[in-house]
């Protein structure tokens, strides 16, 4: 033995191994072990999907009650026909595990504020910020319930046991390239994540109250309410309400008391609190439209149903399509990987649909404790004890962290002395929150599956909690329908837009509205429902909906707008109102900006863009300049009309929305606000602002020119990006139009994330398409292969097939089978 | 003779190894370091026989996955890494990497033997 070159040979050895072994820093993130990452037999090789790989194949299950036939049509969509409807969610499960098993977990790990855990202390803002709103609690108490209804629990039980099954057939290799990108690996599914799941969405659908409330606040501090409340009107004239204008409401069973001191300590309440910014928000173009013709409209006589929710476009993408057939129904549509039964689908006798209600159901309450222990807090001239509740938070490669949140009546106490809302002075803020809770979770969904008709529909939908959610409805029969259903707070005019103060009864909700007495309208006279995240109705309907910067205007409006003219529809003349990119809210807006420009005070570059926008047709298309125009000359002119008026506020708030100017700069030449308040000299109007926008607008027009950007697409630079945004697996640069006041609603980073119609014939003619791909792994074939027919606006036509044609359908690629064992 | 042998050997445990995979990915260390004992050769070819073995069995497992899918997954993984998106590029790093652990280890195992 050759010693001392066996030692350098052995430690040379060990250390690259090591080496090899270890995630190394780059920038701000780490490489996998590269040895480990590139090794064929274990690493990234293996996800590798072979593009003709079978997916036919027989699985044993343990616990199956009977066999149960998957049947994979070419776009990789199964089909399960099951003989009961556990089986079927047993193997509902399995198949989202398969296929979209990282990203389930991912977003669990990400509701459940542990993502500190699998990344690292980066993270652990974004882990603070969802322990301390609520999220697990919320979680907890929804499962609570839902525990002591049997179905349900089962339900949820069978599904579980189904993703854990196939967890447990994983071999090492094939685990998802994510877990080998992060070094971790996947562990066991509780029926808490599916509830997680669901939080995560109702945090998605209504949480950006938790940081609106703090910046509402904000702005009202600063502006003084008699200017907030002209810049954040009550009134939007251009509503068209999903509810439509004249209807005749009853009377209110609850009507809320305002308090009799509302005027001194909360509209004009001076103390500044400064607010954390969330570290996720929810976008706020969370929406989507929906809408339903009846029979009279359609070219077959039969009702046809549409929906295209809009949400941020990711990789792998929210939805899953599934066909799940067993003795008690037969279903097909969009479902969550997380979370059994479908829901956004239809059946062999209805169709439905959902859009965001937008309602505020969070609000803040300021709560006084007795010392910083916070074991003690003053409520109705009394001290009550709050429980401290613990959570604690792993975090790779350092000590847990614990974290203490004081548990009032009235909520968690989100901010405190040491999680704080304002640099200045500690605040304790409370967050009352439906999603909080207990919620009714997926029952609605469960039995809308099964609803064969409009009463189904209702009772179904009847116990929807949060998020708040406008549910469209189209059966064979020929009914069409819309109800706004969810736990809404009977609130006083106002109540909520900001921090209340949290020491007596007197702010406290006063009761949530009977759900019999939510928006609805069943077959209504004019031959169509929609939605489109505006304002349920008008001003008659006896309830406060809560601040109208909640509720975009122009869809509504432009949806309404097409379907009454409409007539003999057929699902072609749907796809194309469903992409739909004329811009109703630019088609008001020029004749304003046009009548305040004077050409003979511009530039012939300034002029040139102008005649750009005269001649635009409206339509947000990918090679649209005008479109792009637009939008820089607006986005200047609220630069212009708001930057003086806020640029002295010291705390986050928001400006205020473009329907607010429009409706101002449409009605008086001489807003107030057109004023810079920095020229003391000087008195601007309209017009000096609009030129002054123009003018702004074309430096950056220039630029853009210069680049050749100028087009719509280009500068819109629309992208479904990967859960961990790496460009590699992401798709980016699509060449789609639209914008978020066109019924396609596809803005960069956001827009239709399930496009679906349902022509409600005695054979189901269903066309659906969704910017993803059926399978979550990146190597694979089916990961990203729907983006082109989306960005086009194309369609697939939608299997919906019995069981004896499955096995002879030509477009069933793969079948497969599982049985117990 | 015994150089081809030493490498194909060197392939052949490793990729016998490399079938459990809850051994870890380096587990083709102890193989290479036996096959470089076993078969004696000057210090310089048990490296490259050592390499050479790993190198092949890495980029041809690579390889065949690779064709078989199409370069889906490894133009975005040579994205990431980074080496310019090429599918080659990431194959012959596959290969490199295999093979220097290995090339190591039948040093070693080359000069653990009694002379």
């Amino acid at each position: 033995m050759r010693i001392i070159p066996f030692l350098i040979s052995t430690i040379a050895t060990t250390g690259l191994v090591f080496v090899l072994n270890t995630p190394l820093p780059v920038g701000n993130s780490k490489t996998p072990r590269l040895g480990y990452f590139l090794s064929p037999q274990q690493g990234f090789w293996q996800n590798a999907e072979a593009s003709n790989t079978s997916f036919s194949g027989d699985v044993k299950l343990e616990g199956l009650k009977g066999k149960v036939d998957v049947f994979m049509d070419e776009r990789l969509v199964p089909h399960i026909y099951a003989q009961t409807d556990l089986d079927a969610y047993y193997v509902q499960g399995f198949i989202h595990a398969k296929f979209r098993l990282w990203q389930m977990e991912f977003q669990t790990y990400v509701a459940a504020g542990r993502l500190s855990e699998i990344a690292g202390p980066e993270r652990l803002n974004i882990d603070l910020f969802f322990r301390r709103l609520g999220m697990v609690y919320g979680a907890e108490q929804t499962m609570q319930r839902m525990e002591k209804d049997r179905e349900m629990q089962a339900t949820v039980d069978a599904y579980t046991e189904g993703v854990n099954a196939y967890i447990k057939s994983l071999k090492p290799e094939q685990i998802p390239l994510e877990y080998k990108l992060m070094d971790y690996k996947p562990e066991q599914w509780t029926p808490l994540k599916t509830y997680l799941f669901l939080m995560y969405m109702s945090y998605d659908l209504t949480g950006s109250g938790a940081k609106q409330d703090l910046k509402m606040s904000n702005a009202k501090n600063f502006l003084g309410y008699d200017a907030f409340d002209q810049l954040f009107p009550n009134v939007q004239d251009s509503l068209d309400p999903i509810i439509p204008k004249g209807t005749v409401y009853t009377k209110p069973s609850i009507i809320p008391v305002a308090p009799k001191d509302i005027d001194s300590p909360y509209l004009n309440k001076t103390s500044i609190s400064n607010s954390v910014e969330g570290p996720i928000t929810p976008n706020r173009n969370n929406g989507s439209n929906n809408w339903a013709v009846s029979g009279s409209k359609t070219a077959s006589g039969r009702p046809i149903l549409c929906n295209d929710p809009h949400l941020g476009l990711n990789l792998p993408s929210l939805w899953y399509e599934i066909q799940i057939n067993t003795p008690t129904h037969n279903t097909y549509g969009a479902s969550f990987p997380g979370s059994p039964a479908v829901i956004i689908g239809f059946n062999d006798s209805i169709a439905w649909g959902v859009t965001n209600a937008g309602r505020d159901v969070l609000d803040y309450y300021e709560v006084q404790f007795k010392d910083t222990s916070m074991q003690e807090y003053w409520f109705n001239g009394e001290w009550r004890k709050a429980q401290l509740r613990l959570e604690t938070i792993k975090v790779k490669g350092k000590p847990d962290i614990n974290e203490y949140i004081a548990m009032t009546e009235m909520g968690p106490v989100m901010y405190d002395r040491h999680y704080k809302s304002d640099s200045s002075h500690p605040q304790y803020l409370a967050v009352k929150w439906t999603a909080n809770q207990a919620g009714s979770g997926l029952k609605t969904f469960y039995k809308l599956n099964r609803a064969k008709n409009i009463s189904d529909y209702q009772s179904a939908i009847a116990d929807w909690s949060c998020p708040g959610q406008n549910f469209a409805f189209a059966s064979k029969s020929g009914h069409i329908a819309i109800k706004q259903q969810g736990s809404f707070v009977a609130r006083w005019k106002r109540q909520g837009d900001f921090i209340m103060p949290g020491i007596d009864s007197t702010y406290q909700w006063q009761g949530i509205i009977p759900e019999s007495e939510n928006p609805m309208v069943i077959d209504p006279q004019r031959g169509w429902v929609s939605s489109a995240n505006q304002k349920s109705t008008d001003s008659t309907y006896p309830y406060y909906l809560g601040i109208s910067h909640n509720f975009p205007v122009y869809r509504g409006v432009i949806i309404n707008k097409r379907l009454s003219v409409m007539n003999g529809i057929t699902p072609m003349d749907m796809q194309f109102l469903q992409n739909e990119n004329y811009d109703v809210f630019a088609e008001m807006a020029r004749p304003v900006l046009l009548k305040n420009i004077d050409d003979s005070k511009l530039t012939t570059s300034e002029k040139k863009y102008v005649d750009i926008l005269r001649e635009w047709n409206f339509r947000n298309e990918v090679t649209a300049q005008g479109a792009t125009v637009f939008n820089a000359i607006w986005d200047s002119l609220e630069q212009v009309v708001w930057k003086d008026d806020f640029q002295k506020a010291k705390s986050p708030m928001p400006w205020p929305d473009g329907s607010t100017l429009l409706d101002n700069l449409l009605k008086n030449n001489q807003y107030r606000f057109a004023d810079n308040i920095n020229t003391t000299n000087k008195i601007e109007t309209v017009e000096d602002d609009v030129m002054e926008a123009v003018k702004k607008a074309a430096v950056y027009l220039e630029e853009l020119e210069k680049d050749k950007k100028l087009d719509w697409g280009i500068i819109k630079d629309t992208r479904v990006s990967h859960l961990l945004q790496l460009p590699a697996l992401s798709r980016l640069h699509l060449p789609i139009g639209g914008g978020k006041n066109c019924v396609n609603a596809t803005t960069t980073a956001h827009g239709p994330s399930w496009r679906m119609i349902v022509h409600m014939t005695d054979e189901t003619d269903a066309y659906g398409v969704y910017p993803g791909g059926q399978s979550g792994n990146p190597g694979s074939k089916f990961y990203d292969n729907f983006i082109d027919s989306w960005v086009a606006g194309k369609y697939f036509k939608l299997l919906f097939l019995s069981k004896e044609n499955a096995t002879k359908n030509e477009k069933i690629k793969w079948h497969m089978t599982f049985t117990n064992g | 003779m015994k150089f081809t042998t030493a490498v194909f050997l060197t392939a052949f445990l490793a990729f016998s190894i490399g079938l459990f995979t809850i051994l870890p990915w380096w587990s083709f260390v102890i193989t290479s370091f036996l096959v470089a004992m076993g078969i004696h050769q000057n210090v310089g070819k048990a490296f490259l026989s050592g390499f050479l073995g790993l190198f092949l069995l890495w980029a041809f497992l690579a390889l065949v996955k690779d064709f078989a899918n199409e370069h889906i997954l490894s133009i975005k993984v040579a994205k990431i890494l980074p080496l310019g998106g090429s599918y080659w590029v990431l194959i012959l790093v596959t290969g490199l990497i295999g093979g220097l652990v290995s090339g190591l280890a039948a040093i070693s195992g080359s000069t653990a033997r009694k002379k």
